[in-house]
């Protein structure tokens, strides 16, 4: 087990790169927060933040969690169900609009 | 690297003495944990965006100053903590013991800073009369999904800082390796990223509006 995971684990991330991937991460947020600062619509705001959010996710499952250095076949296995099934959830939403109009109680 | 490929030439990969991902089993475990957590979380922040949707009078009663940047503050921790991860998880594969030791504990510092920002704001909102159950605006969901969510959230940052003092005491007892410094700092890096979905849905979606 040892040997095996020396031989491919021992190319951490190099110092400069893991900093100005923390750099973009802290710049990203500083945007959001700067969104939320000027107070856009709640639709515009929803997306432009779900979209930064992605962008934040895939470079802490790049590069911090080390996914794009490692095989392409675990990616595929981890990443596409994970998102099929988070947008599985999604089949909920028309019934809370229907529920927004057409309250039961 | 290199040697994996010349693994994967040598044989197909699913016939058997080859691990299929090239990675230890450990760690595909932890990613299986992290995916199966990961759907838990969505499945939270789908029911916060249900209710919130189908609710006409969603309270947004976070100011910029002092909530927002508390928050932020907070955000500013977990991040810094998954950099002081990163540093840890080299250290660890460069065999530098004490350097490990030293990262871990940089890193739960981070975790016991974000822990003691956020028990800070739960007890202003105590305060202010919003609990789990009841606010001043009449509309429960509202302390239901903030502190579900952000209790769950805080309940694995704490469950992280415990993994992680059990990391520092086992590297500095020689009793973990590389590979057991990276499978935790995966949770670790796992926490902050569900933060990057928390934060936006549920801090900056409800700023008061002016």
């Amino acid at each position: 087990m040892n040997a095996h995971s020396e031989n491919h684990d021992s190319h951490g991330l190099s110092t400069k790169l893991t900093l100005s991937v923390w750099v973009w991460l802290l710049v990203l947020t500083g945007i959001e927060v700067f969104l939320a600062y000027i107070q856009l619509s709640l639709t515009l705001m929803l997306v432009l933040l779900m979209g930064l959010s992605l962008v934040k996710a895939a470079l802490i499952m790049a590069y911090f969690m080390h996914l794009r250095f490692e095989k392409r076949t675990l990616v595929l296995t981890l990443i596409p169900a994970l998102l099929v099934v988070a947008s599985t959830l999604s089949v909920f939403f028309p019934d809370s609009v229907r529920l927004l109009h057409m309250k039961p109680w | 690297m290199a040697n994996v490929h010349a693994e994967s030439l040598r044989m197909p990969e699913w016939e058997g003495g080859v691990l299929p991902y090239s990675v230890g089993h450990k760690k595909l475990g932890m990613w299986l944990f992290i995916v199966s957590d990961a759907l838990t979380f969505s499945a939270l922040l789908f029911g916060y965006s249900y209710l919130r949707v189908s609710t006409p009078n969603w309270p947004t009663p976070f100011h910029l100053w002092p909530s927002i940047a508390f928050s932020t503050l907070m955000t500013f921790c977990l991040l810094s903590s998954s950099l002081t991860m990163v540093l840890g998880v080299n250290a660890a594969q460069r065999n530098d013991r004490a350097g490990t030791i030293k990262w871990i504990l940089l890193t739960i510092a981070g975790g016991v800073t974000f822990m003691g920002l956020h028990l800070k704001e739960w007890s202003n909102l105590f305060q202010e009369g919003i609990t789990l159950v009841s606010n001043p605006w009449g509309v429960p969901q509202f302390g239901a999904t903030f502190f579900g969510i952000t209790g769950l959230h805080m309940f694995h940052v704490f469950t992280g800082v415990l993994y992680l003092a059990g990391m520092a005491i086992g590297v500095s007892r020689g009793r973990y390796g590389a590979e057991h410094v990276e499978v935790c700092g995966l949770y670790w890096h796992f926490v902050d990223l569900v933060w990057m979905f928390v934060f936006p849905l549920i801090y900056l979606l409800s700023v008061k509006m002016h």
